[in-house]
């Protein structure tokens, strides 16, 4: 009989779906990153780097975890890689080109721009020098970059129907990236490297502020605040000038690209600024031809570099020379970018080993060595000899200055980003475990965001925002919008020491926009469910309304409300019952207005009303809501009837015992 | 609602709409009429300068005496002359119909091309106009530059004029216009007669830059939300390096806006159309074809869609892609490469005043190829205020090239080959025809590419006087403006005079496969395509046709707007199932917001009094059956009694029914609404319950 359901939940579904994080580098340790994140039916690879420390499988993170059999194609929807540094792309050949995936990759145009070259660099470092079997060959390479797609920072990339990428800039090296990914309303940031304040050559990193689920950042620096990168730069160009002062040679091993480019951007305009006339010479294998990717890509750098392009670019290097093998030992100053870098053989182990005999000379080292290079054996400790193979001992005497100046944010950046993007769920990544874990408390505590720093291969699952689609009409909107201002005034009882409240002076009558959306959600089978206006959800059915009120029809006894009244009103009878009648109403008004806090009452003459509840003076002799037994004196009792409807159910029955309570005499 | 502004005339002069979105006044492009240039007179350069200035307007005239009326209304019927020009400080003309718009009402201004952006100035430095204005980093970056060489050329008139005064220059007083020749005064005034309240003095170098200041920068496909509702991006148009096209969703409706578009660009990054996909409604504004109809004699066959309503989609999609127009495009760089080659052979040059950034920058890799193989030893100049800039510019954008070029970004060559000519010393770069480096370093034959198109600003002017008497050299034009007056001032031209046309937008025979693939539901046209392009009744879409300075009222497509309902609100509904109607409803209330081009509705920050099983519907419908409330009624240990036809004058009559036990009350149940009358609260609110359960409720 009652064909009704409450609480009942039809078409509209409710996906109650997590967004799974399953880390496969990077976790809790700096190297090899590779996050694989599920959102919303979507599987999405960020960085696919190698680990530079493990010569055995573990390299390479374990792809087996994304798919049992290998069938990679079909268990991700894309790659994405945050920057060209090979602890986030290194293993990306070996993965589209041995393990066969052939979906789409993305990375900025810079990344691939420049990935190829530290890429071939890095393979003929392990193959020819270390005589390792090759995980790819450079044909991999070009095959493999071939898949990938490069976007703009900003750049809105639809990779599917449901899955939007958007990358914005890290700052960290040239084209760095952070990856804003949304599938339906679930939506994540993964930072990969970057820098939150600017440096010579680079920006600070720079993202919109966006509604997220869930941020996934390094963590490289995850405790320590650091000074600027000015300071280390100055460092490293104050040995530099040292170092030539004295006469001596410097050497700067680099690949060709990426480092080298940083540096000698550095002293060009320290050269410049110093105005020193030293020669700085590039090796043969570091040819200007290298520099022209960083010409066309200056749009990526720094605000300061960027501008420079008209007029000359800051990577035509006014002052960089080529280098000839016969300048080694010629006499005098100079500062030398050799190839390759790591002084792994070639010619910066040719140049090595000249110069590093003499304590005037300089040899600058990157943070990094590969293990087995010459550079990994210098950076440990300050050896005096060096085995250059089982025959041959070096005497190293000259100075090593190690390059401090990795462009990672510290953790005041990476407080700032967290705060600023108000995630509602934090995972930490390239980071050392310890650290973490501090830091993974600080954003617990101080933002009160939940945060995770997952080992490597585990899986961590956090809930995500899901919104219910649905129409709404004109009418529901232009209401919901419009404003909807509430007056209400003071009621009197407080009137006297709330309105002086604070010494601030509140004014009688308060509006304030009370402004609500109200409406109704209908939901036909096969159709759309769609929110009306409660005045035109009728119509849309064709029903006539059927209004429910409530009336109350009540005697108010006047005995003593006659003996106030007599002296002021005249003596006729008739006349004085009409026109005492006429002024029990404004009395009921003062009565309410005195005992009823709140509310909005007005008075409209011939009745009172507050909200709908609406309370008039009865002349009728026979009123059919006159339920409550008559007194049985007529004459004393005075009848007003009320009228209600069920949305003030609980005022209209609190505003009828005030009007019941017969207690007049205080009038 | 929209209104078409302007068609515009070729590349140089963008058609200009003004749109209304979600109550937004939406302006696209703001273009000059540069063509309308040619009615003044060159800045007279040498000994001509002396024998001008006789004839010139700008002497005072004592008095305007009659013969000297007659004497030049008998020009009036006859063919142009130079001396017809008017030797005053040109002023430039802007769409025509914008002045008759309240600029302070513009919402929004989107710029999707250089050319679209030169009367901009005008707009930004009036007092009230506050609108966002939206434009590409590469459009932003080339207007200015292009603003600029404007505001630089420009200079040179005032140096030989004089400072302009304040007040309305002489040549546009009526006396004066009437005096002129026909055509001019048709250039003057427009057609209707109604242009003349659209010619303006040029800005300032101060207007450019303040007006910079108020461009927001895009990159392709960067989202901006404007004021919450207009989510409006930028995609690739392929005309230009930089120029786009509009994709703008609102809450009710998604709108594309097609520019003048190429499919495959040997420079650009090539036209997205596939961005502009299901969209309500698309604004095609692409009127290229049109001007490029003319010029052919044999003209199109009509198209329908019968041809193309067996075509699939991905057909569609292919035909678009065909590199025929690719290849002619090509075909035409090789013969003006040829025949650059005989003049220089001849011993003559060639001055290329063409200012299109695309054609400029393939011709110089071109003509520097062919001279390569035919090792002609001749050197090329580039001569503009803003040229090293320019071709600095772009080398460094490799983000908003073609596929081909990017490719050189990734294999590390230079974008474009002007890199590699500046720096073997084939190409030269000079601000203005007076360098000094010029002079030293100048050679003839050469070959100069220089603005302006118009033939009355710039270097060109001076080269045209030069070289107009040498029969072996070579002047390349783009045809589309009136040639015969452009070259008024500088006749006797002896001078080769090459019209080349180039391609400039969607052709003909491409609309309907790419309405095609595109699938609006509602697409605008220009009514002068309205015969060109035919469409059948079995279209998916309907078509309307714009015309100049005609509002047309947009049919509304949804009568409702999207609304997301956050998942915390959407688990509070309380579901109520109708009993007639398969439909389910639920009271909702919240905040609403708008983000993004979207509703939102979220749970406010107030709780909600009453989302517990007490919250009790408010609405009520139907009729209620009198049994089944006495039984619920009596079910509740109420009883009660119906006493029937107490209704007025015989017309339906309410019922009544009284209660009597537990206590008093009374039920009065007619046709519109009942009223509940008890002696107390709890009786009042069973009965309540009772008579909600036996009717419809919310």
């Amino acid at each position: 009989m009652k064909a009704r359901q409450r609480g009942s939940q039809k078409e509209i579904k409710f996906h109650s779906m997590a967004i799974e994080c399953l880390v496969l580098g990077a976790g809790q340790q700096v190297g090899k990153s590779c996050v694989v994140v599920s959102m919303n039916g979507k599987r999405i690879m960020f960085d696919c780097g190698m680990d530079m420390a493990y010569h055995d499988h573990r390299r390479h993170p374990d792809f087996s975890r994304i798919s049992e059999y290998g069938d990679f194609d079909k268990a991700l929807t894309c790659i994405v890689i945050t920057h060209f540094h090979l602890d986030h792309i290194g293993a990306l050949p070996y993965f589209t080109e041995v393990c066969g995936y052939r979906g789409p990759i993305y990375m900025t145009y810079p990344t691939k721009a420049l990935a190829p070259s530290m890429l071939e660099d890095y393979r003929k470092v392990m193959v020819e020098r270390r005589g390792e079997e090759e995980q790819f060959t450079s044909e991999h390479i070009v095959e493999c970059m071939k898949k990938v797609i490069a976007v703009d920072v900003k750049q809105t990339v639809q990779v599917d129907k449901d899955l939007m990428i958007r990358a914005y800039y890290a700052g960290h090296v040239l084209g760095a990236a952070m990856f804003y990914t949304k599938v339906g309303d679930s939506a994540i940031v993964y930072t990969g490297d970057y820098n939150m304040t600017p440096d010579r050559h680079l920006g600070a990193a720079q993202i919109d502020r966006l509604q997220l689920d869930l941020l996934i950042t390094e963590s490289t620096y995850a405790t320590t605040i650091r000074d600027s990168k000015y300071g280390r730069e100055a460092e490293f160009l104050k040995a530099v000038h040292k170092c030539v002062l004295g006469g001596g040679k410097v050497l700067i091993p680099t690949f060709a690209l990426g480092r080298a480019q940083e540096l000698c951007i550095l002293l060009e305009d320290y050269w410049e600024r110093m105005n020193l006339k030293i020669p700085i010479y590039f090796s043969s294998g570091l040819t200007m031809q290298a520099n022209m990717y960083y010409k066309m890509l200056i749009s990526w750098t720094s605000q300061k570099v960027k501008e420079t392009y008209s007029t000359r670019n800051a990577f035509d290097f006014k002052h960089v020379l080529n280098f000839d093998r016969s300048m080694i030992s010629a006499p005098g100053p100079c500062v030398l970018f050799a190839t390759p870098g790591w002084i792994s053989g070639g010619f910066s182990l040719e140049v090595f080993k000249q110069w590093a005999p003499s304590e005037m000379n300089l040899i600058t080292l990157p943070g990094y060595c590969a293990a087995g290079t010459i550079g990994h054996k210098l950076m440990s400790g300050k050896p005096s000899k060096i085995d250059l193979d089982k025959d041959t001992q070096l005497d190293v005497r000259c100075q090593i200055h190690q390059l401090s100046f990795s462009p990672h944010t510290d953790a005041k950046g990476i407080m700032d980003l967290v705060k600023f993007l108000s995630p509602k769920h934090v995972i930490l990544v390239h980071g050392e475990k310890p650290k973490m874990a501090t830091l993974k408390g600080r954003i617990y505590s101080e933002l009160g965001i939940r945060c995770d720093d997952p080992a490597n291969n585990e899986t961590v699952c956090i809930p995500s925002t899901h919104h219910v689609e649905v129409g709404a009409s004109n009418t529901f909107i232009r209401s919901s919008l419009n404003p909807n201002f509430n007056f209400s005034k003071m009621s009197s009882e407080d009137e006297s020491d709330s309105r002086l409240k604070d010494g601030k002076f509140m004014p009688w009558l308060q509006v304030k926009d009370e402004r609500a959306a109200e409406g109704i959600l209908v939901e036909e089978k096969g159709k759309r469910a769609k929110i009306v206006h409660l005045d035109e959800f009728l119509l849309m059915l064709g029903e006539k309304k059927h209004d429910i009120r409530f009336a109350y029809c009540f005697p108010i006894n006047t005995d003593n409300l006659e003996d106030t009244k007599s002296t002021d009103v005249s003596s006729s009878s008739n006349a004085l019952s009409v026109s005492g009648r006429s002024s029990w109403l404004p009395m009921l008004y003062i009565k309410l207005s005195d005992e009823l806090s709140g509310g909005n009452i007005q008075y409209f003459g011939e009745q009172i009303q507050v909200e709908s509840f609406s309370v008039s003076l009865c002349l009728k002799d026979r009123c059919p809501y006159r339920i409550v037994d008559s007194p049985p004196n007529k004459c004393e009792a005075v009848f007003f009837c009320c009228a209600w409807s069920i949305a003030d159910e609980k005022l209209a029955w609190k505003i009828i015992s005030i009007l019941e309570n017969r207690n007049y005499g205080t009038l | 609602m929209q209104t078409c502004l302007s068609k515009g005339g070729g590349f140089h002069f963008p058609p200009c709409h003004v749109l209304n979105v979600c109550g937004f006044r939406i302006l696209f492009d703001c273009p000059l009429d540069l063509s309308a240039l040619t009615i003044f007179s060159p800045v007279p350069t040498g000994y001509r300068a002396v024998v001008d200035e006789k004839d010139s307007d700008c002497q005072p005239y004592s008095t305007l005496d009659s013969d000297c009326v007659t004497w030049k209304r008998q020009k009036i019927g006859k063919p142009l002359d130079a001396n017809d020009l008017i030797c005053a400080v040109p002023w430039y003309k802007i769409v025509k119909y914008l002045h008759l718009w309240n600029v302070s009402f513009i919402d929004v201004v989107l710029i999707s091309s250089p050319m679209g952006m030169l009367g901009l100035p005008f707009l930004t430095r009036i007092k009230g106009f506050s609108a966002k204005i939206y434009a590409t980093e590469v459009t932003a970056r080339l207007g200015q530059l292009m603003m600029e060489d404007l505001v630089s050329m420009h200079m040179e008139f005032r140096q030989f004029y004089g400072p302009e005064g304040s007040t309305f220059p002489r040549w546009m007083e009526e006396e004066e216009l009437d005096l002129r020749p026909s055509a001019l005064r048709e250039v003057v005034l427009g057609k209707d007669g109604a242009e003349l309240g659209g010619w303006m003095p040029l800005y300032s170098a101060a207007d450019v830059k303040h007006c910079l200041q108020k461009v927001q920068t895009l990159r392709y496909a960067e989202e901006v939300c404007y004021n919450g509702k207009l989510v409006i991006k930028a995609f690739s148009s392929g005309l230009e390096i930089g120029t786009c096209n509009w994709s703008i969703n609102g809450p009710k409706r998604d709108i594309a806006f097609i520019s003048s578009s190429i499919f495959v660009p040997a420079h650009a990054m090539s036209f997205d159309y596939h961005a502009l996909q299901g969209k309500d409604i698309v604004l095609y504004s692409d009127l290229s074809s049109l001007d490029t109809m003319e010029g052919i004699e044999d003209g199109y066959s009509f198209l329908t869609t019968d041809s193309f309503s067996t075509l699939s989609w991905e057909e569609s999609a292919q035909s678009l892609l065909n590199t025929s127009e690719h290849l002619e495009e090509r075909e035409k760089l090789y013969y003006l490469c040829s025949c650059a080659a005989d003049s220089l052979k001849a011993s003559g040059s060639v001055l290329i005043p063409i200012n299109r950034l695309g054609t400029f920058i393939q011709l110089l890799e071109q003509i520097s190829a062919s001279l390569e193989s035919s090792s002609l030893k001749v050197p090329i100049y580039v001569i503009s205020s803003v040229a090293e800039e320019l071709l600095a510019y772009t080398n460094v954008i490799p983000e908003w090239l073609c596929k081909e070029r990017q490719e050189k970004l990734f294999s590390g060559e230079p974008l474009f080959a002007h890199v590699e000519l500046i720096k073997d010393n084939k190409l030269h770069v000079f601000p203005t025809v007076h360098s000094p480096k010029l002079l030293i370093n100048w050679q003839e034959p050469c070959i100069v590419f220089c603005p302006h198109w118009c033939l009355r600003l710039g270097p060109v002017v001076h080269l045209l006087h030069r070289w107009s008497g040498d029969p072996n050299s070579l002047l390349v034009l783009e045809s589309g403006h009136d040639a015969q007056l452009a070259l008024l001032p500088f006749q006797p031209m002896e001078m080769k005079v090459l019209q080349c046309s180039f391609l400039s937008g969607i052709k003909l025979p491409k609309i309907l496969p790419l309405l095609n693939v595109l699938q609006p539901k509602i697409t605008l046209l220009p009514e002068d395509l309205r015969q060109k392009v035919r469409f059948t009744n079995v279209n998916p879409f309907s078509v309307f046709h714009y015309s100049e300075n005609k509002t047309l009222i947009i049919p509304s497509l949804k009568d409702s707007s999207e609304l997301e309902i956050a998942t915390d609100l959407a688990f509070q509904f309380q579901w109520r199932n109708l009993k007639h109607e398969n439909m389910n409803i639920t009271r909702l209330k919240g905040e609403l917001h708008v983000a993004h081009g979207k509703h939102w509705l979220h749970s406010g920050n107030k709780p909600s009094k009453s989302n517990s099983s007490k919250s009790r519907p408010l609405l009520h419908w139907g009729t209620p059956d009198l049994e089944t409330l006495l039984s619920i009624l009596s079910k509740m240990g109420i009883n009660a009694s119906v006493e029937q036809g107490v209704g007025v004058e015989g017309s339906k009559k309410a019922c009544i029914v009284h209660v009597h036990d537990p206590k008093k009350a009374l039920i009065e149940i007619g046709d519109t609404g009942t009223v509940i009358s008890a002696v107390d609260e709890n009786l009042a609110s069973l009965i309540f319950e009772a008579m909600d359960s036996i009717l419809d409720g919310i």
